[in-house]
């Protein structure tokens, strides 16, 4: 009698179950980091060294070179060029690395390595594992700021804590950047030009006219608006007021308001190239 | 609901406006080995696909473990493996990582994932690379450990997409006998090939898929004997010497020309190698060997299996 009620409703004997929504961008999230707990190394040379070589080359030497001329004071509001220099850097080198972290690695995952392919067998969702990535690269994003903040106190570049707000800024505007980029490279079929082109007619400028290095009411009248649509700009402002204290509500709910909209269309772009090119 | 893991009525899977599955209907019962043999572009991954919950139908109904993929996609993936035809381990995790990370995805707990690693690590034969990051291991060895890694939520449905396609005979033979004895154990496989003696080998039952279609269905013994003769003699000529198909079509139940030889279906091949020399035809070399899947693909298509 029990086999007959074993071959009417055979029981489930397998042992996977379907994880929630936030516990499977979690495990998504663990992948990433047992690959990082192996290859770490190889990451340390673009997240810290390059962008200490930047506040070396600018914030050091560039700002030796004009500091006491008296103009670069009226240009920083009257503080050092370093200190007002160094929390733009932080915005700028998450930019940087969420530009390259959501590119060739994203193409890698559908391609190359075919790792989103092999989660996608199992029960996790293409949202899950886009989102996932996403969410790795964001926390990656922010310890490498961390590490950069010391670096910067190390020159003399840090004069509060405010310094602390700059770097969440720096991961949320990185992040809003990489969901867009990542929706992108999830349509990218051969690397051919696709990611040259975005690095050089999207990144490098964004990185040159968005008030990084000088302010941008310097830039002429016709070039302006580039700063104002760079989600660089928006942040480079809010990470700048954050560490020289200096607050405009009005305008820092607009930054943050601007680049919460292109996080949210990135994620949900995210989300659907994802599906689609997992579930064809 | 049937007590069928997989029933397919109609299914059809669409590319644009390229229809790669047109219309095909599968029952796969509990603890058999089912196959679709067939060559390239067949639709066999298309189909596989479809059944692993990874693409979805564009007509017809399909029923997984008795849900629809269509709903119940994530409830069927997780209790289903899969080896796909393109490996896509994590070549720079090492071999444990592999299998403990893909557990994760499952749901399972860490301590039961290191559990299972170590267990399907014996089975998969690694245990001495364990260690090892995957990049630099053998082709058969990756293999081994993709069939490992699907094993790793005791799936009850194991879908394997051509298994050891790229492999050397050795490694082919070693895959083969880890199948054996997932079949022994109750394991349900799905898989697809398109050799016929790796069909022969594995399969209980299967499908001859081409061009998107089902063209046949049974056991390997019942194909060939459906399809073909007992016996094929395989005659070889110099140019000079080749004789027009229809010289041979009297001697045998059927004749099959290729470009490089002729093949003779006939229930007593030896009988007709005798006849043939007695007619005076005098081929360079004479074979007479068992039908086999390929006699079957040929009779049934017109077209040898692999090209
Ligand atoms: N994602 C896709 N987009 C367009 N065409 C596809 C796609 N996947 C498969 N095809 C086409 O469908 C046909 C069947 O392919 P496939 O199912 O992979 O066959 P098999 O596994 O039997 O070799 C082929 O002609 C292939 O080019
Ligand atoms: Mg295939």
């Amino acid at each position: 009698m029990a086999e007959v009620t074993a071959a009417v409703v055979p029981a489930p004997s397998a042992s996977g179950r379907v994880p929630g929504r936030a516990g499977g961008i979690g495990i998504v999230v663990e992948h990433h980091w047992r690959w990082y707990r192996r290859n770490w190394r190889a990451t340390v040379v673009s997240s810290v060294l390059q962008p200490l070589l930047f506040l070396l080359a600018f914030g050091v030497g560039f700002g030796a070179l004009v500091s006491g001329s008296g103009r670069v004071e009226v240009a920083t509001g009257g503080v050092g060029y370093l200190v007002w220099l160094a929390p733009a850097l932080l915005a700028m080198s998450a930019v940087q690395s969420a530009a390259f972290e959501s590119t060739y690695p994203v193409l890698s995952g559908f391609k190359w390595q075919r790792v989103y392919h092999a989660m996608a067998a199992g029960p996790l969702s293409a949202a899950q594992i886009g989102l996932g990535h996403l969410t790795w690269i964001a926390l990656k994003m922010f310890a490498s700021g961390a590490v950069y903040v010391i670096v910067i106190a190390v020159f003399g570049g840090v004069t509060g804590p405010g310094v602390a707000v700059s770097l969440v800024a720096a991961t949320f505007t990185g992040t809003a950047v990489a969901a867009l980029v990542m929706a992108f490279a999830a349509t990218v079929e051969n690397e051919g030009s696709a990611f040259t082109g975005l690095f050089r007619f999207v990144v490098i400028p964004m990185t040159l006219f968005s008030g990084t290095f000088f302010p941008v009411d310097r830039l002429p009248a016709v070039v302006r608006p580039l700063a104002w649509v760079s989600p660089l700009w928006h942040g480079t402002e809010l990470a700048r007021s954050a560490a020289l204290g200096r607050w405009q509500p009005l305008a820092a709910a607009g930054h943050v308001a601007f680049l919460l909209v292109l996080l949210v269309i990135g994620a949900v772009l995210v989300a659907r190239q994802f599906r689609r090119r997992l579930t064809p | 609901m049937s007590d069928a893991l997989v029933q397919a009525r109609d299914l059809r899977k669409r590319f644009g406006a390229f229809e790669a599955v047109r219309g095909i209907d599968v029952d796969v019962a509990r603890g058999e080995v089912f196959g679709f043999l067939g060559p390239n572009g067949a639709g066999k991954s298309s189909t596989m696909r479809m059944i692993a919950c990874v693409s979805p139908r564009s007509g017809g109904s399909l029923q997984v473990l008795g849900m629809d993929p269509g709903s119940d996609g994530p409830r069927i993936r997780a209790r289903i493996g899969v080896v796909p035809q393109l490996d896509n381990l994590d070549t720079e995790l090492s071999v444990r990582e592999n299998l403990e990370i893909y557990g994760r995805y499952f749901g399972l707990s860490r301590r039961r994932v290191r559990a299972k690693a170590a267990e399907l690590l014996e089975f998969a034969q690694l245990t001495e690379r364990a260690e090892d990051p995957v990049e630099p291991l053998s082709g058969g060895m990756k293999r081994r450990l993709t069939i490992a890694r699907s094993l790793v939520n005791d799936p009850e449905l194991l879908l394997l997409d051509e298994p050891t396609t790229g492999l050397d005979p050795q490694a082919r033979h070693l895959l083969w006998d880890r199948l054996y004895r997932l079949k022994r154990e109750g394991v349900t496989q799905i898989v697809t090939t398109h050799y016929m003696d790796e069909a022969e080998q594995l399969c209980d039952r299967l499908v001859v898929m081409d061009d998107g279609l089902i063209v046949a269905e049974g056991s390997p013994v019942e194909l060939i004997e459906r399809y073909s003769t007992r016996e094929v003699l395989e005659l070889r000529f110099l140019p000079e010497h080749r004789p027009a198909a229809g010289e041979l079509a009297g001697l045998v139940e059927r004749v099959e020309e290729l470009p490089d030889r002729f093949l003779l279906y006939t229930a007593d091949g030896e009988r007709a190698q005798a006849e043939v020399a007695r007619s005076g035809l005098r081929p360079l070399s004479a074979l007479v060997r068992r039908s086999s899947l390929e006699d079957v693909f040929l009779r049934l298509t017109g077209r040898s299996l692999v090209d």
